[in-house]
């Protein structure tokens, strides 16, 4: 345990910009859970007089076309924005991954049938399969997750399979199956855990993704709804002022979700340092 | 014998910068090969055979820098020359036949093509005539049927053909010298003994000087006019194959042909060399070759390493040679 | 003679792919929440209006006869009707079809354009600005969100600089649109010899096929310069230069050629982006193509033209699939020549 910690320590020092990306990440977290209270307005509360002000001492990021304050509904948005991609990604990670690995390690008809369901996903273009799938289920959040799962898990399930099938030729699972361990056991006990690691490095990228995702879907009307603030939502809202230059209304939430993608991308990047430091470019 | 050298390696110094530092690869490598003549360069692996070739042709990595010394082949320093003029020996004067021929060759390209890019960039042969030089060539490297091998790809041929093909790429500009790089390792031994037949027959033909290098003593016994024998960088003996075989005068050039198995030999009567290629990223002292051997005296501590020239055609790297 | 083979081979694989699609949709049709046939009846209609209705779009039947029912459909080219057109959804989505293809395809070329040669440069000098630039470039455009991206544009060379015209589609408010023979408001200008309104068209394109290809260009620029710096690594690139071929050669026909490979495979997944991107891309520019016919289509709850949408999005990704297939194959004869 002292060595993975070293070797963290190590990586964290080597590079100075895994340390700002999980700084970051952290901050990110924190105002995801007391979002809420440090919002200076209330993210609803409305206030036609000061409607479309740029940014002042007042309103630090200005107001939008109903006198709503940017900043608090930004802060507030991180909340919904960060728990959409977490449960996104966490349902097609477990489901995928699951998945993918019993493929890999039974082989035969389970095999067969995961990937024939994970290559039909592929062959659709992403985000349009979320849209058709948002559109058919309903409009509401929920759906939202749920499409963002689906089109998340091939990366999961093949790289699962992938691992399984390496791990089932190695020597150690029939070691665990002579000591007496059932085909499940070997599984759940032995082959899976061992495939999480380089997975963990996909969902962390992949969170970055899912975040684009489903601030793509709700930028064209689907899941969230207004008034809630949510990241890509108020980048819609903010669209029709672009051209009229009220340029802070789109500006920062977009700002911020770049920020989020990007702080999501060099963690996985760290991470997949710190798991195989022979993968760096 | 009174004409200048071919090519004359001179006191050719090479590093390499790694993460763990800089690696001095070669130090004041010297030998000569003269015209027609048939030079082997032997060595374990590590000993910076390879790294000499490429100093020479100037296909060095990035990372690798030539320190000092000269490499001058009919006058000109090629170590010095500009990239331009090195490129105008490289395949035509000067060429050079690599190991591993299949990932040496260019994977999604038939392998007529690849000789007649070389043609047409060298040989001044009109474009209508290429396809028919390559052909001849492909049969001079005794290629069996050369009009369905000229669309052929690298994965479609064996390993024997492959380097047949580079033979042909090397011999092509009709170089005055050509370095072959363990051109036999990796095939079986009867391929082996036709490869090396095959550039016999060439170097006969029209007084092509050869550098072979290898691992292989026995190869270079058969077949070379004089051998080079290099251990961690260094020269440490140059002679006529005859007199390195009767009177090798280094230790580590007698350990090696002790160590070569005889027919007949039981594996318990071969007689390794003790220790290994020392560490080239520490610290070195002026005898690389010193951790190694049985007669190393304090006195071999001492800078610098002396080059003996124990008879007219015969050179050894020892301060106490034997 | 090969590309057909090549291209037959894989047109077989391509089916299940296809079939994998086409129960996918029916299933996503199917599981559209409420009652079609009380939809389809509107608020007023009787028990009895529903029933027929339901017994005319065959949701009467089991689910199997209605795939059945589905498939046949679609062979003969229904895809239904869209109630806020009027027009059968097949007929609405290829009118806006070209409109699609021609901003996408000229996103792409820009993205290429750009891309694989500063991927190539950033591989060839290491270190340089390029090479830093490159990677500046892959960074922050994978993680911009593309309708963000489009609106920054709009804002800066159109509010700011004036340089852009207003993001209002295909072509400004005084031009009319050419005599439509490709669809491709670009060739067909060219065609009628109408240099005036090609520029027109142009104008507009610029701003969307930027942020198109700005996406597009991260993923390819960071595979090139990785898989030529591979490759210039390699064993016959060393040879090569043994061989005292031209650096130019040695760079384009052996470094490059080989380095393209992994890119052809990534455009797989580019293509998968773009694509989707195209969705967001028509929405910020107001493009009338397939996506945003969609996108009205959902706001007001017509649901067939989004099927047909997603429908057509998938077919034109398998067939762009089995191109990219066929390009590989004729880059890599080891793929071609199957023993």
């Amino acid at each position: 345990m002292s060595q993975a910690l070293r070797h963290a320590r190590y990586v964290v020092t080597e590079n100075p910009v895994t340390l700002a990306a999980f700084a970051l990440f952290s901050g990110f977290v924190l105002l995801a859970v007391v979002g809420p209270w440090v919002a200076p307005f209330d993210p609803l509360l409305s206030d036609t007089a000061r409607a479309l002000q740029p940014p002042t001492w007042r309103h630090w990021l200005g107001t939008d076309q109903i006198g709503r304050d940017i900043l608090s509904r930004i802060l507030v948005a991180t909340r919904l924005d960060l728990v959409i991609a977490l449960a996104a990604v966490a349902i097609s990670f477990g489901l995928g991954s699951l998945a993918g690995a019993c493929a890999g390690f039974f082989g035969g008809w389970t095999d067969r049938i995961v990937t024939r369901v994970v290559d039909t996903i592929m062959a659709f273009p992403l985000f349009v399969l979320a849209m058709g799938i948002v559109a058919a289920l309903g409009n509401t959040l929920a759906n939202v997750v749920i499409a963002t799962a689906i089109i998340n898990l091939p990366f999961y399930a093949r790289m699962a399979r992938a691992e399984a099938h390496v791990r089932r030729a190695a020597g150690f699972v029939e070691a665990a199956r002579l000591a007496g361990n059932g085909p499940g056991r070997v599984l759940v006990m032995h082959v899976f855990p061992n495939c999480l690691p380089p997975m963990m490095v996909q969902a962390s990228l992949n969170l970055g993704w899912a975040i684009l995702n489903a601030a793509g879907l709700s930028f064209i009307g689907l899941g969230v709804r207004p008034p809630t603030p949510e990241w890509g939502i108020m980048v819609a809202e903010g669209a029709a002022f672009i051209v009229s230059g009220e340029w802070w209304i789109a500006l920062f939430p977009g700002l911020t979700l770049m920020l989020a993608v990007f702080c999501f991308n060099l963690l996985g990047d760290g991470l997949r340092d710190l798991i195989d430091p022979r993968g760096r470019t | 014998m009174s004409e200048p050298p071919l090519l004359s390696v001179e006191d050719l110094s090479v590093e390499f910068k790694t993460r763990d530092g800089v690696v001095r690869v070669l130090e004041s490598v010297s030998f000569d090969v003269r015209r027609g003549e048939t030079v082997g360069i032997v060595g374990e692996s590590g000993s910076g055979k390879s790294v000499t070739a490429f100093s020479i042709l100037g296909i060095l990595a990035s990372a690798a820098r030539v320190t000092g010394g000269r490499a001058l082949f009919a006058g000109v320093d090629l170590l010095t020359a500009s990239e331009r003029e090195r490129n105008r020996y490289r395949g035509r004067e000067l060429s050079m036949v690599f190991q591993n021929p299949r990932t040496a060759l260019n994977p999604i390209r038939p392998v007529g093509k690849q000789i007649a890019d070389l043609l047409l960039r060298h040989g001044n042969v009109p474009r209508a005539s290429v396809r028919d030089r390559v052909l001849e060539l492909l049969a001079r490297v005794q290629i069996p049927d050369p009009v369905r091998r000229y669309h052929a790809y690298p994965f479609e041929l064996s390993g024997g053909m492959c380097q047949r093909v580079m033979i042909a790429l090397a011999v092509a500009g009709a170089p005055r010298l050509l370095i072959a790089d363990e051109p036999t390792t990796g095939l079986d031994v009867t391929t082996q003994g036709e490869i090396l037949d095959l550039l016999d027959g060439l170097t006969a033909q029209s007084r092509m000087a050869t550098v072979v290098i290898t691992h292989d003593l026995a190869l270079v016994a058969e077949r070379c006019d004089r051998i080079v024998v290099m251990h961690a960088g260094h020269v440490v003996e140059s002679a006529r194959a005859r007199e390195l075989f009767t009177t090798p005068r280094h230790p580590y050039t007698a350990r090696l042909i002790a160590a070569t198995p005889r027919p007949r030999a039981k594996l318990g009567e071969l007689l390794p060399i003790p220790g290994s290629v020392p560490d080239l990223r520490a610290a070195l002292p002026p005898c690389r070759y010193r951790s190694r051997c049985d007669r190393a005296q304090s006195a071999c501590d001492q800078a610098p390493l002396p080059t003996t020239r124990v008879a007219p055609d015969h050179v050894v790297a020892c301060r106490f040679p034997r | 003679m090969v590309l057909a083979r090549l291209a037959g081979r894989r047109l077989a694989l391509a089916v299940p792919a296809l079939a994998g699609v086409v129960v996918v949709t029916f299933l996503l049709n199917r599981a559209l929440p409420g009652d079609p046939a009380a939809f389809f009846a509107g608020p007023a209609a009787t028990q009895q209006a529903i029933h027929e209705i339901r017994v005319k779009l065959g949701l009467d039947r089991t689910l199997p006869e209605q795939f059945l029912l589905y498939v046949r459909d679609l062979a003969r080219g229904d895809l239904g009707k869209s109630l806020t057109t009027g027009q059968p959804v097949i007929a609405d989505l290829l009118t806006r079809l070209p409109a699609s293809l021609e901003l996408t395809l000229c996103g792409l070329a820009l993205a290429l354009a750009v891309a694989l040669p500063l991927g190539v440069l950033a591989a060839v000098r290491p270190g340089s600005w390029i090479d830093h630039a490159a990677r500046v470039t892959t960074t922050a455009g994978v993680s911009l969100p593309i309708f963000f991206t489009g609106l920054l544009l709009v804002y800066v060379f159109y509010y700011l600089l004036g340089w852009a015209p207003a993001p209002l589609g295909r072509l400004d408010a005084f031009s009319s649109p050419p005599v439509a023979r490709t669809g491709f408001y670009l060739a067909d200008s060219l065609l009628a010899r109408d240099s005036a309104l090609f520029r027109a068209a142009l104008r507009q394109l610029v701003l969307p096929a930027l942020t198109l290809g700005l996406f597009a260009m991260a993923p390819i620029a960071r595979m090139t310069r990785a898989a030529m710096l591979g490759v210039l690594g390699s064993d016959f690139v060393r040879t090569a230069r043994a061989m005292g071929l031209a650096p130019r050669t040695v760079l384009l026909t052996y470094a490059l050629r080989n380095a393209l490979l992994p890119v052809v495979t990534l455009l797989g997944m580019v293509f998968s982006f773009l694509l989707g991107a195209n969705v967001l891309v028509e929405k910020v520019f107001a493009w009338p193509g397939i996506g945003s016919y969609a996108l009205e289509a959902l706001i007001a709850s017509d649901y067939a033209p989004v099927q047909g949408f997603v429908l057509m999005m998938a077919s034109i990704y398998v067939v762009l699939n089995l191109t990219i297939d066929v390009l590989y194959g004729l880059i890599d004869a080891r793929v071609r020549i199957e023993a």
